[in-house]
Protein backbone atom coordinates (compact mmCIF):
# COMPACT_ATOMS: atom_id res chain seq x y z
CA UNK A 1 0.00 0.00 0.00
CA UNK A 2 2.93 2.32 0.65
CA UNK A 3 3.76 2.71 -3.05
CA UNK A 4 0.24 4.06 -3.59
CA UNK A 5 0.91 7.16 -1.50
CA UNK A 6 3.49 8.89 -3.77
CA UNK A 7 1.44 8.02 -6.85
CA UNK A 8 -1.65 9.55 -5.30
CA UNK A 9 0.37 12.60 -4.26
CA UNK A 10 1.51 13.16 -7.85
CA UNK A 11 -2.04 12.70 -9.19
CA UNK A 12 -3.35 15.17 -6.60
CA UNK A 13 -0.69 17.75 -7.44
CA UNK A 14 -1.48 17.51 -11.17
CA UNK A 15 -5.22 17.69 -10.48
CA UNK A 16 -4.85 20.74 -8.23
CA UNK A 17 -2.68 22.55 -10.78
CA UNK A 18 -5.02 21.71 -13.65
CA UNK A 19 -8.09 22.71 -11.61
CA UNK A 20 -6.44 26.03 -10.73
CA UNK A 21 -5.70 26.68 -14.40
CA UNK A 22 -9.28 25.82 -15.35
CA UNK A 23 -10.66 28.04 -12.57
CA UNK A 24 -8.52 31.09 -13.34
CA UNK A 25 -8.18 30.92 -17.14
CA UNK A 26 -10.63 28.57 -18.83
CA UNK A 27 -13.84 29.18 -16.88
CA UNK A 28 -15.94 32.01 -18.35
CA UNK A 29 -16.18 35.30 -16.44
CA UNK A 30 -19.43 35.90 -14.60
CA UNK A 31 -21.68 38.43 -16.33
CA UNK A 32 -22.68 40.24 -13.13
CA UNK A 33 -19.82 39.77 -10.69
CA UNK A 34 -16.78 39.78 -12.98
CA UNK A 35 -13.67 37.88 -11.98
CA UNK A 36 -14.44 38.09 -8.27
CA UNK A 37 -16.76 35.13 -8.56
CA UNK A 38 -13.83 32.78 -9.31
CA UNK A 39 -13.30 32.38 -5.57
CA UNK A 40 -16.28 30.01 -5.56
CA UNK A 41 -13.98 27.40 -7.11
CA UNK A 42 -12.23 27.33 -3.75
CA UNK A 43 -15.11 28.30 -1.47
CA UNK A 44 -17.73 25.77 -2.56
CA UNK A 45 -15.49 22.68 -2.93
CA UNK A 46 -13.96 23.43 0.50
CA UNK A 47 -17.45 23.62 2.01
CA UNK A 48 -18.55 20.33 0.46
CA UNK A 49 -15.33 18.63 1.54
CA UNK A 50 -15.66 19.98 5.10
CA UNK A 51 -19.29 18.82 5.40
CA UNK A 52 -18.35 15.40 4.04
CA UNK A 53 -15.52 15.12 6.59
CA UNK A 54 -17.81 16.15 9.46
CA UNK A 55 -20.28 13.52 8.34
CA UNK A 56 -17.48 10.93 8.32
CA UNK A 57 -16.62 12.10 11.85
CA UNK A 58 -20.22 11.51 12.97
CA UNK A 59 -20.39 8.01 11.44
CA UNK A 60 -16.97 7.08 12.87
CA UNK A 61 -17.98 8.36 16.33
CA UNK A 62 -21.18 6.31 16.31
CA UNK A 63 -19.17 3.27 15.17
CA UNK A 64 -16.74 3.84 18.01
CA UNK A 65 -19.52 4.18 20.60
CA UNK A 66 -21.01 0.87 19.42
CA UNK A 67 -17.88 -1.21 18.90
CA UNK A 68 -15.02 0.64 20.65
CA UNK A 69 -12.71 -0.01 17.70
CA UNK A 70 -9.59 2.23 17.92
CA UNK A 71 -9.51 2.63 14.12
CA UNK A 72 -12.94 4.29 14.16
CA UNK A 73 -11.69 6.71 16.80
CA UNK A 74 -8.60 7.60 14.78
CA UNK A 75 -10.79 8.16 11.71
CA UNK A 76 -13.08 10.44 13.75
CA UNK A 77 -10.11 12.47 15.03
CA UNK A 78 -8.51 12.79 11.59
CA UNK A 79 -11.72 13.76 9.79
CA UNK A 80 -12.52 16.40 12.42
CA UNK A 81 -9.03 17.92 12.19
CA UNK A 82 -8.99 18.11 8.39
CA UNK A 83 -12.65 19.17 8.34
CA UNK A 84 -11.91 22.13 10.61
CA UNK A 85 -9.11 23.22 8.24
CA UNK A 86 -11.42 23.11 5.21
CA UNK A 87 -14.19 24.82 7.16
CA UNK A 88 -11.71 27.59 8.05
CA UNK A 89 -10.98 28.03 4.33
CA UNK A 90 -14.73 28.41 3.74
CA UNK A 91 -15.09 31.00 6.50
CA UNK A 92 -12.10 33.00 5.23
CA UNK A 93 -12.93 32.94 1.51
CA UNK A 94 -16.60 33.79 2.14
CA UNK A 95 -16.06 37.34 3.49
CA UNK A 96 -13.37 38.01 0.84
CA UNK A 97 -16.03 37.37 -1.80
CA UNK A 98 -18.89 39.01 0.11
CA UNK A 99 -17.13 42.37 0.57
CA UNK A 100 -17.05 43.39 -3.15
CA UNK A 101 -20.32 41.64 -4.09
CA UNK A 102 -22.63 42.30 -1.11
CA UNK A 103 -20.74 45.34 0.19
CA UNK A 104 -20.41 43.75 3.65
CA UNK A 105 -17.94 41.25 5.07
CA UNK A 106 -20.44 39.26 7.03
CA UNK A 107 -24.25 38.95 7.14
CA UNK A 108 -25.08 38.01 10.76
CA UNK A 109 -28.60 36.70 10.13
CA UNK A 110 -27.74 34.55 7.14
CA UNK A 111 -28.49 30.87 7.48
CA UNK A 112 -25.52 29.29 5.72
CA UNK A 113 -22.92 31.70 7.11
CA UNK A 114 -24.08 31.35 10.68
CA UNK A 115 -24.63 27.60 10.59
CA UNK A 116 -21.19 27.07 9.03
CA UNK A 117 -19.67 29.24 11.77
CA UNK A 118 -21.49 27.29 14.49
CA UNK A 119 -20.40 24.04 12.88
CA UNK A 120 -16.81 25.27 12.96
CA UNK A 121 -17.18 26.26 16.64
CA UNK A 122 -18.58 22.84 17.55
CA UNK A 123 -15.74 20.95 15.91
CA UNK A 124 -13.11 23.28 17.33
CA UNK A 125 -14.54 22.54 20.79
CA UNK A 126 -14.35 18.84 19.88
CA UNK A 127 -10.65 19.20 19.10
CA UNK A 128 -10.10 21.22 22.29
CA UNK A 129 -11.72 18.41 24.30
CA UNK A 130 -9.43 15.86 22.66
CA UNK A 131 -6.43 18.00 23.50
CA UNK A 132 -7.38 18.64 27.12
CA UNK A 133 -8.80 15.28 28.05
CA UNK A 134 -6.76 12.74 29.99
CA UNK A 135 -5.67 9.97 27.70
CA UNK A 136 -7.64 6.93 28.87
CA UNK A 137 -11.16 8.32 28.43
CA UNK A 138 -10.68 10.78 25.59
CA UNK A 139 -12.10 8.55 22.88
CA UNK A 140 -15.49 7.87 24.44
CA UNK A 141 -15.99 11.44 25.67
CA UNK A 142 -15.03 12.84 22.26
CA UNK A 143 -17.36 10.40 20.48
CA UNK A 144 -20.24 11.46 22.75
CA UNK A 145 -19.52 15.12 22.02
CA UNK A 146 -19.39 14.41 18.27
CA UNK A 147 -22.88 12.89 18.45
CA UNK A 148 -24.14 15.99 20.29
CA UNK A 149 -22.53 18.22 17.68
CA UNK A 150 -24.14 16.34 14.81
CA UNK A 151 -27.56 16.49 16.53
CA UNK A 152 -27.07 20.22 16.92
CA UNK A 153 -26.54 20.92 13.22
CA UNK A 154 -30.19 20.62 12.06
CA UNK A 155 -31.32 22.64 15.09
CA UNK A 156 -28.86 25.41 14.27
CA UNK A 157 -30.09 25.36 10.70
CA UNK A 158 -33.77 25.64 11.62
CA UNK A 159 -33.18 28.23 14.32
CA UNK A 160 -31.66 30.56 11.74
CA UNK A 161 -34.06 29.49 8.98
CA UNK A 162 -36.61 31.84 10.52
CA UNK A 163 -34.56 34.80 9.37
CA UNK A 164 -34.41 35.71 5.71
CA UNK A 165 -31.29 34.39 4.11
CA UNK A 166 -28.93 36.44 2.00
CA UNK A 167 -26.61 33.74 0.66
CA UNK A 168 -26.96 32.79 -3.05
CA UNK A 169 -29.11 29.70 -3.60
CA UNK A 170 -27.09 26.49 -3.74
CA UNK A 171 -25.94 25.87 -7.32
CA UNK A 172 -26.74 22.17 -7.14
CA UNK A 173 -30.06 21.02 -5.75
CA UNK A 174 -31.24 24.60 -5.22
CA UNK A 175 -33.11 27.18 -7.24
CA UNK A 176 -30.00 28.80 -8.75
CA UNK A 177 -28.71 28.14 -12.25
CA UNK A 178 -25.10 27.78 -13.39
CA UNK A 179 -23.33 27.71 -16.74
CA UNK A 180 -22.42 24.07 -17.57
CA UNK A 181 -18.79 25.10 -18.18
CA UNK A 182 -18.63 26.67 -14.72
CA UNK A 183 -20.21 23.56 -13.20
CA UNK A 184 -17.59 21.45 -14.94
CA UNK A 185 -14.76 23.50 -13.43
CA UNK A 186 -16.46 23.48 -10.04
CA UNK A 187 -16.74 19.69 -9.99
CA UNK A 188 -13.16 19.36 -11.23
CA UNK A 189 -12.02 21.54 -8.34
CA UNK A 190 -14.06 19.48 -5.91
CA UNK A 191 -12.41 16.30 -7.18
CA UNK A 192 -8.98 17.88 -6.70
CA UNK A 193 -9.92 19.03 -3.19
CA UNK A 194 -11.29 15.60 -2.30
CA UNK A 195 -8.04 13.96 -3.44
CA UNK A 196 -6.08 16.48 -1.41
CA UNK A 197 -8.25 15.96 1.69
CA UNK A 198 -7.97 12.20 1.32
CA UNK A 199 -4.20 12.47 1.04
CA UNK A 200 -3.90 14.64 4.15
CA UNK A 201 -6.28 12.37 6.10
CA UNK A 202 -4.34 9.33 5.05
CA UNK A 203 -0.96 10.64 6.18
CA UNK A 204 -2.48 12.00 9.40
CA UNK A 205 -4.10 8.61 10.00
CA UNK A 206 -0.76 6.82 9.57
CA UNK A 207 0.89 9.34 11.87
CA UNK A 208 -1.76 8.81 14.56
CA UNK A 209 -1.46 5.02 14.31
CA UNK A 210 2.32 5.27 14.70
CA UNK A 211 1.89 7.72 17.58
CA UNK A 212 -0.37 5.31 19.45
CA UNK A 213 1.95 2.38 18.77
CA UNK A 214 4.85 4.36 20.23
CA UNK A 215 2.78 5.32 23.28
CA UNK A 216 1.74 1.73 23.82
CA UNK A 217 5.34 0.53 23.47
CA UNK A 218 6.43 3.09 26.07
CA UNK A 219 3.67 1.93 28.43
CA UNK A 220 4.60 -1.72 27.99
CA UNK A 221 8.27 -0.90 28.48
CA UNK A 222 7.67 0.92 31.75
CA UNK A 223 5.43 -1.94 32.91
CA UNK A 224 8.09 -4.52 32.08
CA UNK A 225 10.99 -2.45 33.42
CA UNK A 226 9.53 -2.03 36.91
CA UNK A 227 9.34 1.57 38.08
CA UNK A 228 7.82 3.88 35.44
CA UNK A 229 9.46 7.22 34.77
CA UNK A 230 6.71 9.24 36.46
CA UNK A 231 6.35 7.07 39.56
CA UNK A 232 7.14 10.02 41.81
CA UNK A 233 4.01 11.91 40.67
CA UNK A 234 1.01 11.80 43.01
CA UNK A 235 -1.55 9.18 41.95
CA UNK A 236 -4.42 11.71 42.00
CA UNK A 237 -5.86 11.59 38.49
CA UNK A 238 -8.20 14.52 38.95
CA UNK A 239 -5.37 17.00 39.45
CA UNK A 240 -3.76 16.36 36.09
CA UNK B 1 -38.73 2.24 36.69
CA UNK B 2 -39.64 2.53 40.35
CA UNK B 3 -36.01 2.25 41.43
CA UNK B 4 -35.03 4.91 38.87
CA UNK B 5 -37.37 7.43 40.45
CA UNK B 6 -36.51 6.35 43.99
CA UNK B 7 -32.79 6.86 43.37
CA UNK B 8 -33.44 10.10 41.47
CA UNK B 9 -35.51 11.54 44.29
CA UNK B 10 -33.06 10.41 46.97
CA UNK B 11 -30.10 11.99 45.14
CA UNK B 12 -32.06 15.12 44.39
CA UNK B 13 -33.11 15.44 48.03
CA UNK B 14 -29.50 15.00 49.13
CA UNK B 15 -28.28 17.68 46.70
CA UNK B 16 -30.98 20.14 47.71
CA UNK B 17 -30.26 19.58 51.39
CA UNK B 18 -26.54 20.10 50.80
CA UNK B 19 -27.26 23.27 48.86
CA UNK B 20 -29.72 24.48 51.49
CA UNK B 21 -27.06 24.13 54.19
CA UNK B 22 -24.09 25.56 52.29
CA UNK B 23 -25.80 27.81 49.68
CA UNK B 24 -22.53 27.69 47.72
CA UNK B 25 -23.97 27.54 44.21
CA UNK B 26 -26.89 29.90 44.77
CA UNK B 27 -24.90 32.62 46.47
CA UNK B 28 -22.15 32.64 43.87
CA UNK B 29 -24.68 32.56 41.00
CA UNK B 30 -26.75 35.36 42.51
CA UNK B 31 -23.81 37.64 43.12
CA UNK B 32 -22.33 36.84 39.71
CA UNK B 33 -25.50 37.64 37.77
CA UNK B 34 -26.02 40.76 39.89
CA UNK B 35 -22.58 41.92 38.78
CA UNK B 36 -23.43 41.18 35.15
CA UNK B 37 -26.66 43.21 35.43
CA UNK B 38 -24.88 46.18 36.99
CA UNK B 39 -21.96 46.12 34.53
CA UNK B 40 -24.29 45.85 31.53
CA UNK B 41 -26.41 48.71 32.88
CA UNK B 42 -23.28 50.89 33.09
CA UNK B 43 -21.92 49.73 29.74
CA UNK B 44 -25.07 50.38 27.69
CA UNK B 45 -27.14 52.92 29.67
CA UNK B 46 -30.15 52.27 27.42
CA UNK B 47 -33.40 54.16 26.86
CA UNK B 48 -36.70 52.35 27.50
CA UNK B 49 -37.23 51.44 23.85
CA UNK B 50 -33.65 50.24 23.39
CA UNK B 51 -33.72 48.22 26.58
CA UNK B 52 -36.73 46.28 25.32
CA UNK B 53 -34.64 45.36 22.27
CA UNK B 54 -31.53 44.26 24.17
CA UNK B 55 -32.93 43.02 27.50
CA UNK B 56 -33.68 39.52 26.14
CA UNK B 57 -30.05 39.10 25.19
CA UNK B 58 -28.72 40.55 28.45
CA UNK B 59 -30.95 38.45 30.69
CA UNK B 60 -30.04 35.17 29.03
CA UNK B 61 -26.34 35.91 28.73
CA UNK B 62 -26.31 36.70 32.46
CA UNK B 63 -28.18 33.47 33.29
CA UNK B 64 -25.99 31.45 30.93
CA UNK B 65 -22.80 32.63 32.63
CA UNK B 66 -24.30 32.22 36.09
CA UNK B 67 -25.54 28.72 35.28
CA UNK B 68 -21.99 27.68 34.39
CA UNK B 69 -20.97 28.55 37.96
CA UNK B 70 -23.54 26.11 39.35
CA UNK B 71 -22.92 23.46 36.71
CA UNK B 72 -19.20 23.39 37.47
CA UNK B 73 -19.97 22.51 41.07
CA UNK B 74 -22.38 19.71 40.13
CA UNK B 75 -19.93 16.87 39.96
CA UNK B 76 -16.97 18.37 41.81
CA UNK B 77 -18.82 17.61 45.06
CA UNK B 78 -18.96 13.90 44.17
CA UNK B 79 -15.21 13.65 43.58
CA UNK B 80 -14.41 14.14 47.25
CA UNK B 81 -14.20 10.83 49.12
CA UNK B 82 -14.57 8.98 45.78
CA UNK B 83 -18.37 9.23 45.86
CA UNK B 84 -18.54 9.05 42.07
CA UNK B 85 -16.47 5.86 42.00
CA UNK B 86 -18.76 4.35 44.61
CA UNK B 87 -21.71 5.30 42.44
CA UNK B 88 -20.11 3.61 39.44
CA UNK B 89 -19.82 0.25 41.17
CA UNK B 90 -23.28 0.45 42.75
CA UNK B 91 -26.20 -1.20 40.91
CA UNK B 92 -28.22 2.07 40.87
CA UNK B 93 -29.17 3.19 37.33
CA UNK B 94 -26.76 5.80 35.94
CA UNK B 95 -29.59 7.83 34.45
CA UNK B 96 -31.09 8.32 37.92
CA UNK B 97 -27.93 10.14 38.96
CA UNK B 98 -28.01 12.24 35.80
CA UNK B 99 -31.70 13.12 36.17
CA UNK B 100 -31.22 14.07 39.82
CA UNK B 101 -28.26 16.33 38.98
CA UNK B 102 -30.07 17.93 36.03
CA UNK B 103 -33.25 18.51 38.08
CA UNK B 104 -31.18 19.93 40.94
CA UNK B 105 -29.47 22.37 38.60
CA UNK B 106 -32.81 23.21 37.04
CA UNK B 107 -34.21 24.13 40.46
CA UNK B 108 -31.14 26.21 41.39
CA UNK B 109 -31.12 28.15 38.11
CA UNK B 110 -34.91 28.64 38.28
CA UNK B 111 -34.61 30.10 41.77
CA UNK B 112 -31.88 32.39 40.48
CA UNK B 113 -34.09 33.52 37.58
CA UNK B 114 -37.06 34.15 39.86
CA UNK B 115 -34.90 36.33 42.10
CA UNK B 116 -33.09 38.16 39.31
CA UNK B 117 -35.98 38.85 36.94
CA UNK B 118 -37.48 41.66 39.11
CA UNK B 119 -34.04 43.25 39.28
CA UNK B 120 -33.83 43.33 35.50
CA UNK B 121 -37.24 44.98 35.35
CA UNK B 122 -36.07 47.65 37.79
CA UNK B 123 -32.66 48.30 36.25
CA UNK B 124 -33.85 48.44 32.64
CA UNK B 125 -37.34 49.94 33.20
CA UNK B 126 -38.90 47.04 31.34
CA UNK B 127 -42.51 47.13 30.28
CA UNK B 128 -43.78 44.04 28.45
CA UNK B 129 -45.70 44.86 25.27
CA UNK B 130 -46.46 41.28 24.11
CA UNK B 131 -48.30 38.42 25.89
CA UNK B 132 -46.29 38.16 29.12
CA UNK B 133 -47.40 34.60 30.00
CA UNK B 134 -45.30 33.31 27.08
CA UNK B 135 -42.17 34.25 29.04
CA UNK B 136 -42.93 31.37 31.43
CA UNK B 137 -42.68 28.51 28.87
CA UNK B 138 -39.65 30.24 27.31
CA UNK B 139 -37.95 30.43 30.72
CA UNK B 140 -38.78 26.84 31.69
CA UNK B 141 -37.79 25.28 28.35
CA UNK B 142 -34.72 27.52 28.01
CA UNK B 143 -33.47 26.75 31.50
CA UNK B 144 -33.90 23.03 30.96
CA UNK B 145 -32.03 23.33 27.63
CA UNK B 146 -29.10 24.94 29.43
CA UNK B 147 -28.94 22.62 32.42
CA UNK B 148 -29.54 19.30 30.69
CA UNK B 149 -26.58 19.76 28.33
CA UNK B 150 -24.62 21.60 31.01
CA UNK B 151 -24.94 18.70 33.45
CA UNK B 152 -23.84 16.26 30.74
CA UNK B 153 -20.87 18.35 29.63
CA UNK B 154 -19.87 18.96 33.24
CA UNK B 155 -19.57 15.17 33.55
CA UNK B 156 -17.39 15.16 30.42
CA UNK B 157 -15.19 18.07 31.48
CA UNK B 158 -14.71 16.40 34.88
CA UNK B 159 -12.17 14.11 33.19
CA UNK B 160 -10.13 16.88 31.59
CA UNK B 161 -7.36 19.17 32.69
CA UNK B 162 -8.58 22.62 33.81
CA UNK B 163 -12.17 21.40 33.89
CA UNK B 164 -13.71 24.70 34.97
CA UNK B 165 -12.63 26.31 31.69
CA UNK B 166 -13.57 23.26 29.66
CA UNK B 167 -17.30 23.36 30.50
CA UNK B 168 -18.18 26.65 28.77
CA UNK B 169 -15.95 25.72 25.81
CA UNK B 170 -18.04 22.59 25.27
CA UNK B 171 -21.42 23.93 26.32
CA UNK B 172 -21.65 27.26 24.50
CA UNK B 173 -21.24 26.06 20.87
CA UNK B 174 -23.85 23.33 21.32
CA UNK B 175 -26.19 25.74 23.14
CA UNK B 176 -26.25 28.36 20.37
CA UNK B 177 -29.65 27.29 18.92
CA UNK B 178 -31.17 27.23 22.42
CA UNK B 179 -29.71 30.62 23.33
CA UNK B 180 -30.95 32.02 20.04
CA UNK B 181 -34.42 30.65 20.77
CA UNK B 182 -34.48 32.10 24.31
CA UNK B 183 -33.14 35.50 23.32
CA UNK B 184 -35.25 35.93 20.18
CA UNK B 185 -38.36 34.58 21.96
CA UNK B 186 -37.92 36.89 24.95
CA UNK B 187 -37.29 39.88 22.69
CA UNK B 188 -40.38 39.00 20.64
CA UNK B 189 -42.53 38.98 23.80
CA UNK B 190 -40.97 42.14 25.26
CA UNK B 191 -41.37 44.19 22.09
CA UNK B 192 -44.63 42.55 20.99
CA UNK B 193 -43.50 42.90 17.36
CA UNK B 194 -43.86 39.28 16.27
CA UNK B 195 -45.18 36.02 17.75
CA UNK B 196 -42.90 33.87 19.90
CA UNK B 197 -44.54 30.52 19.08
CA UNK B 198 -41.79 29.45 16.70
CA UNK B 199 -39.14 29.89 19.39
CA UNK B 200 -41.13 27.93 21.97
CA UNK B 201 -41.42 25.05 19.49
CA UNK B 202 -37.71 25.34 18.73
CA UNK B 203 -36.81 25.18 22.44
CA UNK B 204 -39.16 22.23 22.96
CA UNK B 205 -37.52 20.36 20.06
CA UNK B 206 -34.07 21.16 21.41
CA UNK B 207 -35.06 19.90 24.88
CA UNK B 208 -36.54 16.65 23.59
CA UNK B 209 -33.58 15.90 21.28
CA UNK B 210 -30.87 16.60 23.84
CA UNK B 211 -32.62 15.08 26.86
CA UNK B 212 -32.91 11.87 24.85
CA UNK B 213 -29.27 12.08 23.76
CA UNK B 214 -28.08 12.74 27.34
CA UNK B 215 -30.05 9.82 28.75
CA UNK B 216 -28.83 7.54 25.96
CA UNK B 217 -25.15 8.43 26.37
CA UNK B 218 -24.75 9.25 30.07
CA UNK B 219 -24.09 5.69 31.18
CA UNK B 220 -21.32 5.35 28.58
CA UNK B 221 -19.72 8.60 29.72
CA UNK B 222 -20.04 7.78 33.43
CA UNK B 223 -18.35 4.42 32.99
CA UNK B 224 -15.71 5.62 30.51
CA UNK B 225 -12.42 4.40 31.93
Amino acid sequence: MKWLFPILSIITAILLAYALYEALVVAPTDALQGDVYRIIYYHVPSAWTAFLLFFINFVASITYLIGCKPKADILALVSAEVGVVFCTVVLVTGPIWARPVWGIWWAPGDIRLTSTLVLWLIYVSYLVLRRFSTSAQTQILAAALAVFGALDVPLVYFSIWFFRTQHPQPVIGGGGSIDPRMLHVLLLNWLAFLCFAFLVCWSRYRLEVLHREVEEAHAMESLAGGAPANASLPPDRSSR
Amino acid sequence: MKSLWAVTLATLEKDIRLEWRSKDALNSMLFFSLLVVVIFAFAFDPLAEESRQIAGGLIWVAFLFAAVVALNQTWARELRNQVLDAYRVSPAPANALFLAKALGNFIFVSVLEALMAPLFVVFYNLHVLGPAWQLIPIAILGTWALVVNGTFFAAISLRTRSREIMLPLLLFPISIPAVLGMVAGTTAVLTGDNPAHFYIVLLLTYDVVFTTACLALFETVLHAE
